[in-house]
């Protein structure tokens, strides 16, 4: 009597052994039609559900996979370590202290931080300036591990980095608290040291929209 | 005699221009229909836009929405072949190197002379064929010259001047020599039970009805046959699954040193000859251009009832249902480039030789048979 285990594994050792193919089979006739009905039948459907979108109906079946990236982007995880960022205060000012734990733990050692005093004594210090050089950064996370103030957050969910130079994957104080407002065609500004009395004139005028917090419908798009 | 000369090149012009238009449009279905196979949405970004005092106002939303369906791609395309730097290598021979695509696309187009695209028209007391050649054997003149067609791929392989391209227009022979045996004989079915080689006669008998109600079409007399060519016509389009002498990840191909419009005339030539399969196929086994129950009168269906059809609604119907039949081969073509894989070199002598051949000789005894019983 053979165990189950057993016949599993007769299986395993017969899989090498291929089966004869029936005369029929070997015309390669009926594996032809199946591929092409297969194939068809993507064909039609997708054909059918195009022409469906243009005039608005069945909205909620795809008719493609593809994600067009610059235009739609994918909803990435909510854990995702993406570019960085630096929290805000109330009043604007950058919740970080100028501990200076990221700076000291970051094994790429991207981050320059130059610290400055703060008016309250209760907070001690404050950053003038906080730059990070994402040529060197590694995405490790460390510095939000660091960080004893919840002051840099890894989650903008923007990760399409790309610039024409080095310089260019330079993140200054003013990019760092708000995300996605550097124009990344201009020479970054490096080490611009901020008095704590310019923060709250840094807000945007127009905060630009998060990219991967929502996914548009892929067949929007034409 | 001027009005005959202009007529004719009228029909030339109607046929040219059809089968161009149809090769240049299988390069938008190549990506459009391939991509909704694959559930992909395919090139829709390829446009370009008109100054406004050039008609853009007009224009530009109509432009944009052929750009979004990826129609000017095509565009694209030609202009970028037409650009680009035209390459000889030094070891090639100029004179052969520029000649061997000419070749190739010269007689793939040549080969459509004796296709006949509609019934005869009969207007302002003139018989006008619908047919640029009226050959008697025209079937004979189709093969000869679709098998003269491969001449420009083997010089295009011998005048390279590199291993890969010889390499690929050897295989381009040997590939020849393994279906073109087949494509023959498996006509000689066809061509015994219509009992003549001249298309025009062939087409017209194939209106006839098989007990009353089945339209005689080829399919129907000689499904062996139309199996057998239809394997052996999709091998002489050189496209997958029969792309052994291109075969891109083994060796580039036969066109491995062409550039610019020389290797786009190659490029048309494939797609030339898949219309020419597709039109090969409808004329000889889908009934060219008959429509089911349609008589030079009108319809006269199985069932009864008569629908009287005028003379230039007959031809009409007859062109639009040759269009028809060629378009869903050419669908039916690129369905197959898109989903079976590339057959191995034995394996396609295998088939050749061992199965088709075989196959369409047994085809023809049977069809002897039949025919004999049959008067």
């Amino acid at each position: 009597m053979s165990s189950l285990s057993d016949q599993l594994l007769h299986r395993i050792r017969d899989a090498h052994k291929r089966r004869n193919l029936t005369w029929w089979e070997r015309t390669y006739l009926p594996a032809v039609m199946q591929g092409l009905l297969l194939t068809s039948n993507h064909f039609w459907r997708n054909l059918f559900l195009h022409m469906a979108h243009r005039v608005g109906l069945f909205r909620n079946h795809p008719a493609a996979v593809t994600i067009q990236y610059p235009d739609q982007t994918r909803k990435t995880g909510i854990r995702l370590r993406t570019r960085h960022r630096l929290t805000k205060r109330d009043d604007g000012t950058p919740r970080c202290v100028g501990c200076m734990m990221c700076e000291t733990i970051c094994p790429a050692r991207c981050i320059y931080i130059v610290a400055g005093e703060h008016p309250d004594p209760n907070v001690e210090k404050y950053p003038k300036s906080f730059d990070i050089d994402l040529g060197k950064c590694v995405y490790c996370g460390y510095c939000v591990e660091a960080c004893p103030e919840d002051a840099i957050r890894m989650d903008t969910q923007r990760h399409d980095i790309a610039a024409y130079s080095r310089d260019g994957m330079w993140l200054d104080i003013k990019e760092l608290l708000n995300p996605g407002t550097r124009v990344f065609n201009e020479p970054p500004e490096k080490f611009v040291q901020l008095e704590i009395t310019d923060f709250p004139k840094l807000t945007p005028t127009a905060p630009p929209p998060p990219p991967g917090t929502s996914v548009t419908p892929p067949q929007a798009q034409r | 005699m001027i009005v005959d000369l202009a007529i004719k090149l009228g029909v030339c012009a109607l046929v040219l221009g059809g089968v161009l238009n149809f090769a240049g449009m299988q390069t938008w279905l190549e990506r459009k229909q391939s991509a909704l196979m694959q559930d992909r949405i395919g090139a829709n970004r390829a446009y370009f836009t008109m100054p406004w005092w050039l008609g853009g106002w007009l224009l530009n939303p109509v432009l944009r929405k052929l750009g979004g369906l990826g129609i000017l791609n095509a565009l694209a395309d030609l202009l970028k072949l037409l650009t680009k730097e035209d390459i000889v290598p030094e070891q090639g021979d100029r004179f052969l190197h520029t000649l061997a695509p000419l070749l190739s696309v010269f007689f793939a187009l040549m080969a459509f002379c004796a296709i006949p695209i509609g019934p005869t028209v009969h207007l302002w007391g003139r018989d006008i064929p619908l047919q640029v050649a009226n050959v008697n054997a025209g079937l004979l003149f189709v093969l000869a010259l679709a098998s003269i067609g491969v001449y420009g791929v083997i010089l295009a392989g011998m005048v390279s001047g590199n291993n890969l391209s010889t390499l690929g227009g050897l295989r381009a022979s040997s590939q020849m020599i393994s279906y073109e045996i087949a494509l023959g004989v498996s006509l000689i079915g066809a061509i015994i039970w219509y009992g003549t080689l001249d298309l025009q006669v062939m087409i017209e008998k194939q209106g006839a009805l098989l007990g009353g109600w089945l339209p005689a079409w080829g399919v129907v007399v000689q499904p062996v046959g139309c199996l057998v060519f239809m394997t052996a016509a999709l091998a002489h389009t050189k496209r997958v699954p029969f792309d052994l002498p291109e075969a891109e990840p083994e060796i580039i191909g036969y066109f491995t040193e062409y550039s610019g419009m020389k290797f786009g005339l190659f490029f048309l030539t494939d797609f030339v000859e898949v219309v020419l399969a597709a039109a090969m196929v409808t004329t000889i086994f889908f009934g060219g251009w008959q429509v089911p129950y349609l008589t030079p009168d009108g319809f006269v269906f199985p069932w009864g009832g008569t629908m009287a059809v005028t003379h230039l609604a007959y031809v009409g119907l007859g062109l639009v249902s040759f269009t028809v039949k060629v378009l869903c081969f050419i669908w039916f073509f690129m369905l197959i480039r898109w989903t079976l894989p590339r057959f191995r070199y034995d394996q396609l002598m295998h088939l050749g030789w061992k199965v088709l051949f075989p196959l369409s000789l047994a085809n023809i005894i049977v069809t002897g048979f039949l025919v004999v019983a049959l008067s």
